[in-house]
């Protein structure tokens, strides 16, 4: 442990970690916007900028690791001045469209310019734009030149979190883009389509084509498991009105904060999908017609048929399936009512993922 | 793990490299005159194409900075856009993550102090100051400003006079800076754009190898004016002064405290360098230009009270120059068998010559005195000549190619090395130098400086120490007389006038400290054509020589004849002069690389160059 000044206040920090990590522990509140833990630590927007005592330069607290004796200032005009100008730089680049733009409230550019009271850009643009038209083909992601503050979230996030790469930093001279998989040869590239990027791009960049059918203030979000396999990754559902309209991966042990293109793109539709088998249906072997049926009704066919095939063939000629996107515990039942109840050992599941 | 490949030999970077050498020789040669605001954007848009465009305040602070520039530039900027170019450049110098951001805001905020008067200028009067105007480089940077390219072309065409008449109309001599000018012309020499600088001063040799410049007779002078000046000092300052003093119609008297003329090109530059019978040539030259009268051995201050010469005379020049060695503050500095090197290249330019004959010889310095004092030395017959200077060699004072030559003729050199005691044999004479090792350091100017590196100090055998560390002007009787002087350099107007003493005029040596030859010759033209002024004239100067039709550029890269000299192991036995001529054909070519910037470009316009 060491000992460093942040603001005037004594602090213990592990030597470790970085000023911004102790900044935050601390809830002493530094900007970001390029800055993803253990992902994009680039130190690229210079938002996060802290006078050190002894430095001429202002220090990125997102990649400084702190001292001993470290004496940090994380609000003096100095700092302030930098970051303001920094948000005039960035808004001056940025085709801000708010009205039209889906990320409209949850943009985290669009937060740090109300919090720095940058609502108009001081300057015009100095580059040229050279890509203007966004790239829309991809059927789940977009992305649109002119929104882009080039921080690398997610290029990172291709890069190291889900260990792709298929997206990387294209240049026109000194103008520089991302490079995205979104246009007409989407299926040939490496891009399996997770929208992990999407999730990790700060302004309306990238984005889920979902966004058009809500915005962030209609919204309720409900923590819930991934169904699809086992591997029980957390989600956040996006529910407007009583529908879920999209899905976030949430902070959980086994994703991190990821979705795979299964989680994050079909997961949800089929819950108010017009063919979904609300109830039991039973047969009618008279009509050929499936009939609504209570759950007794229903479960007590099945018993009894399987039971009958167990008395002429043996437990052996019965075997148990588990879906996937069940939960652990119900696969366990459903195993447990293989072995004790068919006396059978074939039982399997799906989640081979 | 994904393929690995070598360098590809094809790549851009390759072939950018072939073209870099070319955009630094550009930026070299950047015109004299030109707006430093141009300067400035040019350096902040390389900037700018130089990022990486990972953070912000580099990617998009530098071609927003160029681009307020540029508004001021195009007159469009008020007040607020220099202050938004502060504020944005400080903002980039504190929060870029690598040099190219803040190396270039830093150099725009140090521009916008330096040039503060040419923002001004552009926001309240959008346009450069008077200042700026495009000018010949080589004119230029000449201090005398000597029309170069005519010279050339009058050698391209062998008419070896009409290059010394033209020569001659700001510079009395030739020969002198054919043999050891420093040549500033060279520096931004537009020829650097396509591979190297006109070697102009080997140039000016061979014209005056060819045709001695006292067999070229000077232009008649002016009827007599009855004026009369003194000149205190006959050096290449006081003589260039009497020489256009006397072509004007003036009497010029020199007075000269040695028993011959030409100052340290006679008693400091050794004959090998500059063989002495050339620089009679020159003396000769202009000794028959006009009325020129020389008092020899008289020392004006002591000999003769300097009042007394001011009020005999109408007007009175002092120029003289800085004779003294400066010494060291170092614990037996006293001992024998230890000088200034300034007095022994003295007592050589007097002709008698020190017997060095198997001694161990410590020069300390590593200014082109103690390349002369080292390389007299080695032909003074000592055994062992090393040179022990306190920072690193490229750090030298002196032109590169005297330290190269030192080293060929056998100097050895002992850098990063601070003397600290000179060491005593009984009988008093010197024995050796103790030193400090040094380590180079921070900058101080445009030098590193050194500091003490953490080594035991050293001690070098000596039997003669001669001490090169600069020269002292001898100004005590002028101060006494009322001119003021920093340091004891003294303070004069750019005119050369002595402020508060009306015809009284200083310059050369004594007003710059220890400098080159054409600056002295710089301040000798100057001040003559001020005293005249100053006497109620306006004489113009006739030049006999014209500038010949220029030929075409030649575009193809042709190298750069350099000046051959005698083998080092040869040489290094006598006084003679080392450097040998160039041939007829190696001059042609070289006249021919020439460009001719005085037709071509900005030489046409009024006012295109210096006079």
């Amino acid at each position: 442990m060491i000992k460093l000044t942040i603001d005037g206040k004594q602090f213990e920090a592990d030597g470790d970690k970085t000023i911004l990590n102790v900044c935050r522990e601390n809830g002493i509140e530094i900007p970001t916007l390029c800055y993803l833990e253990k992902i994009n630590e680039i130190g690229s927007c210079r938002l996060c900028v802290v006078e050190v005592e002894g430095l001429e330069k202002l220090v990125t607290a997102c990649n400084t690791k702190v001292k001993e004796g470290m004496e940090v200032r994380t609000n003096t005009e100095r700092v302030r001045r930098a970051r303001e100008n920094t948000l005039h730089l960035l808004m001056a680049e940025h085709k801000t469209n708010c009205f039209k733009c889906l990320k409209n409230g949850a943009c985290e550019l669009q937060y740090q310019a109300r919090m720095h009271g940058v609502d108009v850009p001081n300057f015009q643009p100095s580059h040229y734009d050279v890509q203007h038209a966004p790239f829309d083909e991809h059927p789940f992601l977009s992305y649109d030149p002119g929104l882009c503050i080039q921080c690398q979230r997610c290029i990172s996030t291709c890069a190291k979190a889900t260990g792709r790469h298929a997206l990387s930093l294209e240049r026109n001279a000194a103008r520089v883009y991302v490079k995205v998989p979104f246009g007409d040869n989407w299926k040939d590239t490496d891009c399996e389509g997770c929208g992990n990027c999407a999730q990790a791009c700060p302004t309306g960049a990238i984005t889920i084509k979902r966004r058009k059918d809500y915005r962030e203030w209609e919204i309720k979000k409900v923590l819930t498991t991934c169904p699809h396999c086992g591997t029980g990754c957390q989600m956040e559902l996006y529910v407007k009105n009583g529908k879920i309209v999209d899905v976030m991966g949430a902070n959980g042990p086994s994703n991190q904060g990821l979705l795979c293109v299964k989680g994050r793109s079909g997961s949800i539709d089929f819950v108010d999908h017009p063919d979904r088998i609300r109830y039991p249906l039973i047969k009618n072997k008279e009509s050929g017609e499936f009939e609504r049926a209570s759950w007794e009704e229903a479960l007590d066919l099945v018993a009894s048929k399987f039971n009958a095939i167990k008395e002429n063939y043996g437990g052996e000629a019965l075997a148990g399936f588990a879906c996937s996107r069940s939960t652990n515990e119900d696969i366990y039942m459903l195993q447990k009512m293989v072995r004790a109840a068919f006396q059978s050992n074939n039982t399997d599941n799906c989640a081979r993922v | 793990m994904s393929k690995l490949y070598l360098a590809d030999p094809n790549s851009y970077d390759v072939k950018i490299s072939k073209i870099k050498r070319h955009f630094s020789h550009k930026v070299e040669v950047y015109p004299p005159g030109s707006c430093p605001l141009t300067v400035q954007l040019s350096f902040l848009r390389t900037a700018a194409g130089q990022t990486c465009g990972k953070c912000v305040p580099c990617r998009d602070g530098l071609p927003l900075v160029a681009r307020l520039l540029q508004k001021v530039i195009n007159g469009d900027a008020t007040q607020q856009t220099l202050d938004n170019i502060k504020m944005m450049a400080m903002m980039i110098r504190e929060s870029s993550d690598c040099a190219i951001g803040w190396n270039a805001a830093d150099e725009v905020l140090k521009g916008l102090e330096l040039f503060a008067d040419e923002y001004q200028s552009h926001i309240r009067f959008h346009k450069c100051d008077e200042s700026v105007a495009q000018k010949v480089p080589c004119i230029a940077l000449c201090p005398a400003h000597v029309d170069i390219p005519a010279y050339i072309a009058l050698i391209a065409e062998e008419d070896y006079a009409g290059c010394i008449n033209m020569i001659r109309k700001d510079n009395p001599f030739p020969t002198a800076c054919g043999m050891v000018c420093e040549h500033p012309c060279e520096e931004s020499c537009r020829r650097k754009m396509l591979e190297s600088p006109i070697n102009i001063r080997g140039l000016k040799k061979y014209a005056v190898d060819q045709m001695r410049v006292d067999q070229v007779r000077t232009p008649k002078p002016n009827p007599s004016t009855g004026k009369r000046i003194a000149i205190i000092g006959g050096g290449p300052a006081g003589m260039t002064c009497a020489y256009f003093l006397a072509l004007m119609g003036h009497k010029a008297v020199v007075y000269e405290i040695h028993d011959k003329l030409g100052g340290m090109l006679r008693y400091g530059i050794p004959n090998y360098r500059f063989p002495k019978d050339r620089l009679d040539e020159d003396l000769n030259a202009i000794l028959g230009a006009g009325d020129i009268e020389v008092i020899y051995e008289t020392n004006v201050g002591k000999d003769i009270p300097i009042q007394k010469v001011r009020d005999e005379y109408d007007a009175m020049f002092v120029a003289i120059g800085a004779q003294s060695g400066k010494t060291l503050r170092i614990p037996g500095v006293d001992a024998a068998n230890v000088y200034s090197a300034v007095e022994m290249l003295d007592e050589i330019g007097n002709g008698r010559l020190p017997d060095y004959t198997g001694k161990k010889v410590i020069v300390i310095g590593g200014g082109n005195v103690a390349m002369d004092a080292a390389r007299s030395a080695i032909r003074c017959g000592a055994a062992e000549v090393s040179c022990i200077y306190r920072r690193r060699q490229k750090d030298m004072t002196a032109l590169e190619s005297e330290v190269e030559s030192a080293i060929m003729e056998g100097v050895m050199l002992v850098t990063l090395q601070s003397p600290v005691e000179i060491t005593k044999h009984e009988d008093g004479s010197c024995s050796g130098l103790s030193t400090q090792p040094q380590m180079v350091s921070t900058y101080s100017g445009d030098r590193p400086g050194t500091t003490a590196a953490n080594k035991e100090q050293q001690h070098f055998e000596a039997d003669v120490i001669l001490i090169a560390v600069g020269q002292d002007i001898v100004s005590g009787p002028f101060e006494d007389f009322g001119m003021k002087a920093d340091r004891r350099v003294f303070r004069a107007g750019l005119d050369t006038s002595v402020e508060g003493m009306p015809g009284v005029y200083v310059g050369g040596d004594c007003a710059t400290g220890p400098s080159t030859v054409i600056r002295a010759i710089a301040a000798g033209k100057v001040a003559a054509h001020n005293i005249d002024e100053y006497l109620g004239y306006h004489h113009k100067l006739h030049c006999e020589a014209a500038a010949p039709e220029p030929r075409e550029n030649i575009r193809t890269l042709l190298g750069r004849t350099e000046v051959g000299e005698r083998p080092a192991f040869l040489r290094k036995k006598d006084f003679l002069h080392v450097e040998e001529e160039m041939t007829h054909e190696e001059a042609m070519q070289e006249c021919s690389r020439c460009l001719r910037c005085d037709h071509f470009g900005c030489g046409a316009m009024e006012g295109g160059r210096d006079l």
